[in-house]
């Protein structure tokens, strides 16, 4: 059972079955990742705004650093047009990078490397992109699928290859966070059980292995997180500024 | 067309996979439809209120923080160039005055100098008229002295002419044919006699 590095994947019920009619909204293990993430991105930013010195605290300072990143990352691939959604990408960057973050502590739950949570904010995202893009720019936001300079022969094909393009944006983006993290933490797993079941002899390298898998993910966490964020700040800014 | 099929598959599958990896176990358990309805519940209430509270209370508050330092950072630099902006203009002030009192100091001193040039000249002036005139006098006294002394020892030499040749002849000698000797000698002997 142990040695499935597929089971830290499990969900399963905390407390009580709830139900709405048909739907089992019961709190799991994966709500609970989530309620703590966000109680701790409310806490620390609370914290980080609370009182305004001219030096800042150490918290004071993670706090604006992390908003200054957020907002120098949207005004550099969206503009300044994308100003209004900055504080839904804040908050999706953050949440996703503290439920990332969350996940690498061991014997937690990782809520981003369930396909279904990436996959919901990704659908949201598309959803929510597209609505902006007609909002702004009536039926010509269809202009995006075509690009300008193509030579009318082509025209069929490209505009065909645009639209899946188009259409695959939420699959893509929701596959990306969902397999780098499912992956990561397998490849942990097994590492890990390859430690145990070498013992104390061969388990060094497998260990070893593993520490530096640790500062990987880390890495990857983080990472993750900024392409989630950049990529709808990029789908924000094709709907924003239409360049075609 | 066959890569949009494809996903398309893919991604309505998803959705109807409950009966294929239900009776798998040790499959992906992210594939196991069971909790995606709660999942999908949790996250939106989460991250709706995580949305909310960032966006209404502390991401403004951290906005506000960051433009009121700024604008303090701004506003202390302002306040600093004035400031260096003033103490030049002190600074200028001061060395106007300094360079001003200076030029007044040198203006007095030369005025003062020439004050007292002017008033040594003058005294010296009145002294050495005043020197010119007390010498004229003396002159003139001892111009008249100088004649007085000659009539008086034109007078005693001939008293001491007519008593001498009183003795010597025994007889008296008009008084005024000795005179006539006595004169015609001083005149042709006066400065002889009487020095100047």
């Amino acid at each position: 059972m142990a040695a499935n590095p597929m089971t830290q994947f499990e969900v399963y019920r905390i407390g009580p079955e709830i139900k709405i009619g048909a739907l089992d909204i019961s709190f799991t293990n994966a709500s609970l990742f989530m309620v703590v993430s966000s109680l701790a991105i409310l806490v620390i930013f609370n914290l980080g705004s609370k009182k305004n010195s001219l030096l800042p605290n150490k918290i004071q300072l993670l706090a604006e650093l992390s908003y200054t990143f957020v907002s120098k990352m949207i005004s550099d691939t969206a503009g300044s047009k994308a100003k209004p959604y900055f504080s839904f990408i804040f908050s999706l960057f953050m949440f996703v990078l503290f439920c990332n973050m969350f996940g690498m502590i061991p014997y937690t739950f990782t809520v981003t490397s369930h396909i279904i949570v990436t996959f919901v904010l990704a659908a949201f995202i598309f959803i929510g992109v597209t609505i902006i893009g007609f909002i702004k720019h009536g039926l010509g936001y269809l202009k995006l699928f075509v690009p300008s300079g193509v030579p009318i022969v082509l025209l069929p094909l490209i505009v065909v290859i645009e639209i899946i393009s188009y259409l695959s944006r939420p699959i893509s983006l929701s596959v990306r966070l969902f397999a780098n993290m499912m992956a990561g933490h397998t490849m942990m797993k097994v590492f890990g059980g390859f430690v145990i079941s070498l013992g104390v002899v061969g388990g060094w390298l497998p260990l070893s292995f593993s520490v530096a898998l640790t500062g990987l993910e880390i890495l990857v966490a983080f990472l993750q997180a900024y392409v989630f964020a950049i990529l709808t700040c990029i789908y924000l800014n094709d709907a924003l500024n239409l360049h075609h | 067309m066959i890569k949009k099929i494809f996903f398309q598959l893919v991604f309505f599958n998803l959705f109807f996979l409950k009966e294929v990896f239900a009776a798998e176990s040790g499959g992906m358990p992210q594939l196991n439809p069971e909790f995606w309805i709660s999942q999908i519940f949790w996250l939106t209430l989460t991250f709706g209120i995580l949305y909310v509270v960032l966006s209404k209370l502390i991401l403004p508050k951290i906005s506000a923080n960051l433009e009121l330092r700024k604008s303090q950072i701004q506003e202390n630099i302002e306040a600093a160039e004035k400031q260096r902006e003033s103490s030049e203009a002190k600074l200028k002030e001061y060395d106007d005055i300094i360079s001003k009192s200076k030029l007044e100091a040198n203006n007095i001193f030369k005025e003062a100098r020439e004050n007292v040039l002017k008033e040594i000249n003058v005294k010296k002036e009145t002294l050495d008229k005043q020197i010119d005139e007390e010498v004229k006098k003396v002159e003139q006294e001892i111009n008249l002295l100088k004649k007085g002394a000659s009539e008086k020892i034109n007078k005693i030499a001939i008293e001491t002419t007519s008593e001498l040749l009183v003795k010597l002849i025994g007889t008296e000698v008009n008084n005024s044919s000795i005179s006539a000797i006595v004169d015609d000698l001083s005149k042709r002997n006066g400065d002889k006699y009487y020095g100047n």
